[in-house]
């Protein structure tokens, strides 16, 4: 759908610039607002890490090259050694953790978050309590969820055992957060759970822009429903499904409060934000931290890029 | 006449205090919770009325890697809005640029003092805090159960895992746990495992003058034994245990052993708890052969910030807090372990707090992480032991190829000295 | 739509499980916090205990700060969420309806905004805080938490402003309406259902937010918000995490917000049917 009329008549074109002009004035308070507050921040963690920053001493930082990223030490035994983000073990495997907890995250929330906003589109009773009671989640501070999952799983005084326990799914406590084996699965359903809310309803703000008399039509004319969904729903909910995706996978592959409470210290589920901190803040190694940091936006932006090409968003909004 | 003066000048607000010369506002912030927060605004009340210097408390989240983060950035920003900052034993080292050197302020009180704790806030001959009360942890047993089957309190960790299989065999009861400790991957970890060691003969990772002694067979042996306790007389989420979850399972009853700081016991003995009267205290258990009971050394000091405005009434407050006085208070009031060392001595304290008597033993057992030797690494040393320590726990590789890789990483992370 | 009663079976077997997960975690907070001492200990399905103890407690211990952190947050996020969709709802109605070089570009820049870590922005970010004199003020967090509230509130706008039929605006042009009445009189009052959802969505983000809180606010009284406020709960002792305490305080927070979603969930609905555009 064009939004603007195609090059026409003198008096069309003047138009035209007029309304350039006024897109000019109406989004520069936004750039504003924007430059001030992000530009600065963010320049200067881009400046950390190519300096020998510290927390301790960020003011006086001094240029340090690429050395955060990547250096060659030749040792005293004429051994050659590779330092930095690009070459550490221990940043790669959390980029690894990121993206296995980035992909099955936004994968289950997307679906479960589309089968909730249809849930919550239909017409029955009791409609607006659902739909207050199904934000809860996400209402409640992540300081503060965090904790109650980490209350609820303890494994010896946790609710969360017992009923899986009486329920005979499991046979023995089972420690959630500690055991290596269950603590990238703890993660990834605490965040689903906390973040279904947010795209349930993102999705339904997008089906509620869908004219209901499109159902209608559909109806008289006897289409099944899964026809209705497939072939009318999801391609009009789409736009607002790709956004809500694409800030769901932003929010994932930087998550940070969730595994810095719940398992702050297990390789198995450190993040690439939890590392990014750790080296800054624990280790004071503000440069390197700073480094992990820019990696991962470049990382983020490659992804982002790729999934608008492949997914075809429609950045311009033209045909 | 100084009580009408705070009064009116808290009542008046700004405009009075520019006009009384005396008045200062300083700002003080702490991790502090609770009843150390209530009694820390209490006596800052007092000083107030004696000197006219308020000091208001800012508190901050107990998480002590939170405060720690937070006070790093304030410092290094210049925050001139904080003038008095609380610290943890171990971050002197790590601050220590930032702070005023107290060293001539508290020329003539230091020598009241424990040594070692004074030892501990030296950075470079520059005394950066003054310590106001210090912490040590011990080994909680059940009295009862011990002596239903006619056992001692345990004096090695063989002992006590003996002991702790004899009482949960005996009970037949599959919810008590031997034996409960804080095996999360985290600082607390750091300290329980130190313990271990040095209690073992196996050093202090790494010893006062910067050499790396980690990588021992005392030390191996310490751990391969901690591990033998997981899953047998401590629960698999023993490796995920902080504080708080030790206790919840002591408390209601669930644990015959539990290894904790001071903080349990009274929390233990409250109406509502299901062991109140039913356990003690005793220091933590020996190794084997050359090694005695280690406990790790805590606690809490003042530091005044170098971009205070007001550093000599800041000086000021915090002499005044860790005074005698005020420590013999927190002694009784709070249960805290002074570090002034007259006060354990002090008749009051005797009759009143008998526990903190029994705990001037498990003190001068303790052992000080290496905080002063490894300078500013240290956080980057404690979170390298403490993974190998919960790698070796949860079976990831034996506690022999653990050290030895640790010892590699420490090794490079020293490069030509500790800095 | 008409559906067999199987099916309809299903379906509200489906919501009870819905409710059953978003509400369980949030009733067993409710029925923590009717708890103390060793009582929190025991786990319980049903309330064994019914005490205001801890929402007495939290509400007036401490001389009423954790009513004043309230009323923080509440005044944070309101401004958060003016500031956000103000400025939002102008740029994308330009970033959606008018063509321009370079709309593409400044779309992925707004979105790389939200592209680096929070924690990785601090140390930047409170230096541009100090330096603008808003340290320790309300400002401090209203100006920070745009940074995240901002992209994602032009983004979401955008993408609904994009769908709406340009009829709508061709009227409007030729009738000679400058962009702001188009905007105000013909765009705003279609965009309810998002500008709801945005909204309420930044408001929770600002509610919520944490590391900002308290980096850039060092009074509890005066300009501390909720997180930070609960964080800053504690035991009578060092080490000791007070359960119930906490768990009241994470309902008194939640209650507003699930008002503020039934006071709003009409809007929500409200969909293009009030705007009589159908089709």
């Amino acid at each position: 759908m064009s939004s603007v009329p195609e090059n026409g008549t003198p008096i069309r074109n003047e138009l035209f610039a007029g309304r350039v002009r006024s897109a000019w004035l109406f989004l520069t308070p936004m750039i504003v607002t924007l430059l001030i507050v992000a530009a600065w921040p963010l320049s200067r963690s881009i400046w950390f890490s190519f300096s020998d920053a510290s927390l301790g001493h960020f003011r006086d930082a001094q240029f340090y090259g690429i050395k955060n990223y990547f250096k060659t030490i030749t040792m005293d035994s004429g051994a050659i050694h590779h330092f930095g983000v690009l070459v550490d073990p221990a940043w790669w495997n959390a980029v690894y953790n990121t993206f296995r907890f980035g992909i099955v995250s936004v994968t289950l929330e997307t679906v479960l978050g589309l089968a909730v906003a249809l849930v919550l589109n239909a017409n029955f009773k009791g409609r607006g309590f659902v739909r207050a009671a199904i934000l809860i989640p996400w209402a409640i501070p992540t300081v503060v969820s965090a904790k109650i999952w980490g209350w609820m799983l303890n494994d010896q005084l946790g609710i969360f055992n017992d009923i899986l326990l009486r329920l005979h799914i499991i046979s023995e406590k089972i420690a959630w957060t500690a055991d290596s084996n269950y603590s990238m699965f703890t993660i990834v359903m605490v965040d689903t759970w906390k973040t279904l809310p947010f795209m349930a309803l993102l999705i339904l703000a997008g089906l509620q822009q869908i004219p209901g008399d499109v159902y209608e039509a559909a109806e008289v004319d006897g289409v099944h429903p899964l026809s209705v969904f497939w072939n009318i729903t999801l391609p009009l909910v789409r736009p607002a499904l790709m956004v809500a995706v694409i800030f769901r996978m932003l929010d994932a592959l930087r998550i940070f409060d969730l595994v810095y409470i719940l398992t702050p210290n297990s390789s198995q589920t450190k993040t690439m934000a939890v590392i990014s901190r750790e080296n800054m803040f624990d280790f004071d190694k503000l440069g390197y931290g700073s480094a992990e940091s820019t990696v991962l936006f470049l990382i983020l932006l490659i992804t982002v890029i790729a999934y608008i090409k492949i997914g075809r968003v429609n950045l311009e909004g033209n045909n | 006449m100084k009580i009408k003066t705070a009064l009116t000048s808290a009542l008046l607000g700004m405009s009075f205090m520019a006009a009384s010369a005396m008045a200062v506002d300083l700002n003080m912030v702490s991790g502090a919770t609770g009843g150390d927060l209530a009694f820390d605004t209490a006596k800052l009340a007092d000083f107030a009325k004696e000197t006219g210097i308020n000091v208001k408390l800012v508190p901050m989240p107990s998480s002590t890697t939170d405060q720690f983060g937070q006070y790093k950035l304030w410092l290094a920003a210049g925050n001139a809005d904080i003038d008095i900052y609380q610290t943890d034993v171990i971050w002197a080292p790590q601050l220590a640029d930032q702070l005023v050197d107290l060293t001539d302020a508290a020329k003539d009180v230091v020598k009241d003092h424990f040594p070692s704790i004074i030892q501990s806030q030296t950075v470079n001959g520059k005394l950066v805090a003054l310590p106001v009360f210090t912490d040590a942890p011990a080994l909680y047993y059940r009295k009862d159960l011990l002596d239903k089957y006619k056992l001692a309190a345990p004096k090695t960790w063989d002992e006590m895992a003996k002991a702790a299989k004899t009482v949960t065999d005996g009970e037949k009861n599959a919810d008590l746990q031997g034996f409960v400790f804080q095996g999360n991957a985290y600082e607390g970890l750091t300290c329980d495992a130190l313990e271990w060691v040095k209690s073992n003969g196996g050093g202090q990772i790494v010893e006062a003058d910067g050499k790396i002694s980690i990588n021992n067979p005392k030390a191996a042996e310490a751990l391969e034994r901690a591990k033998g306790w997981v899953g047998t007389i401590s629960p698999k989420g023993v490796l995920a245990y902080q504080e708080e979850e030790s206790r919840g399972v002591w408390q209601t009853g669930k644990a015959v052993f539990m290894r904790n700081w001071p903080y349990a016991f009274s929390l233990g003995n409250k109406d509502d708890s299901a062991v109140k009267g039913k356990f003690d205290v005793v220091p933590l258990p020996a190794g084997g052969e050359g090694g005695g009971s280690a406990a790790t050394l805590g606690g809490w000091n003042l530091a005044v910030s170098k971009y205070s405005k007001h550093q000599p009434e800041a000086i000021k407050a915090i002499l005044y807090l860790a005074s005698a006085k005020i420590q013999k208070a927190n002694a009784l009031e709070q249960t805290h372990l002074p570090t002034v060392v007259s006060v354990y001595d002090d008749a009051d304290v005797k009759a009143k707090q008998p526990v903190l008597v029994k705990w001037k033993d498990v003190f001068l057992a303790a052992v000080p992480r290496p905080s002063a030797p490894t300078k500013t690494k240290y956080n980057e040393v404690s979170n390298l032991f403490w993974t190998a320590v919960h790698d070796t726990l949860s079976g990831n590789g034996s506690a022999k190829d653990n050290l030895g890789n640790l010892e590699a990483k420490l090794t490079e992370l020293k490069g030509d000295g500790w800095k | 739509m008409k559906r067999s009663p199987f099916w309809n079976f299903m379906f509200y077997v489906f919501v009870a499980c819905i409710l059953i997960e978003s509400i369980f975690p949030f009733y067993y907070a409710i029925i923590t916090s009717f708890k103390s001492g060793t009582d929190l200990f025991n786990i319980s399905y049903w309330p064994t205990s019914f005490s205001l103890e801890n929402y007495r407690q939290v509400l007036f211990d401490g001389n009423g700060s954790f009513l004043q952190n309230l009323w923080n947050s509440l005044w944070v996020s309101t401004w958060t969420v003016a500031v956000a969709l103000t400025l939002g709802t102008t740029a994308s109605y330009a970033l959606a309806r008018v063509r321009f070089r370079g709309r593409g570009l400044l779309l992925m820049t707004i979105l790389a905004v939200s592209m680096f870590p929070q924690v990785a922005v601090l140390a930047g970010l409170f230096e541009t805080v100090n330096s603008l004199g808003l340290y320790n003020t309300d400002w401090s967090l209203i100006f920070s938490y745009t940074i995240f509230t901002l992209p994602f509130t032009v983004w979401v706008l955008t993408t609904f402003m994009r769908d709406l039929p340009i009829e709508l605006e061709e009227a409007a042009i030729v009738d000679g309406a400058s962009p702001w009445i188009i905007v105000t009189r013909i765009f705003l009052p279609l965009m309810w259902p998002a500008l709801v959802t945005t909204g309420l969505l930044a408001f929770i983000a600002a509610w919520n937010e944490y590391l900002y809180a308290l980096t850039f606010t060092a009074s509890s009284q005066a300009n501390r918000t909720v997180p930070v406020g609960i964080a800053l709960l504690s035991g009578s002792t060092a080490h000791e995490i007070p359960w119930g305490l906490i768990m009241a305080a994470s309902v008194i927070v939640t209650v507003p917000l699930i008002f503020l979603v039934l006071i709003f969930q009409r809007k929500i609905i409200a969909g293009l049917t009030a705007g009589g555009v159908k089709g």
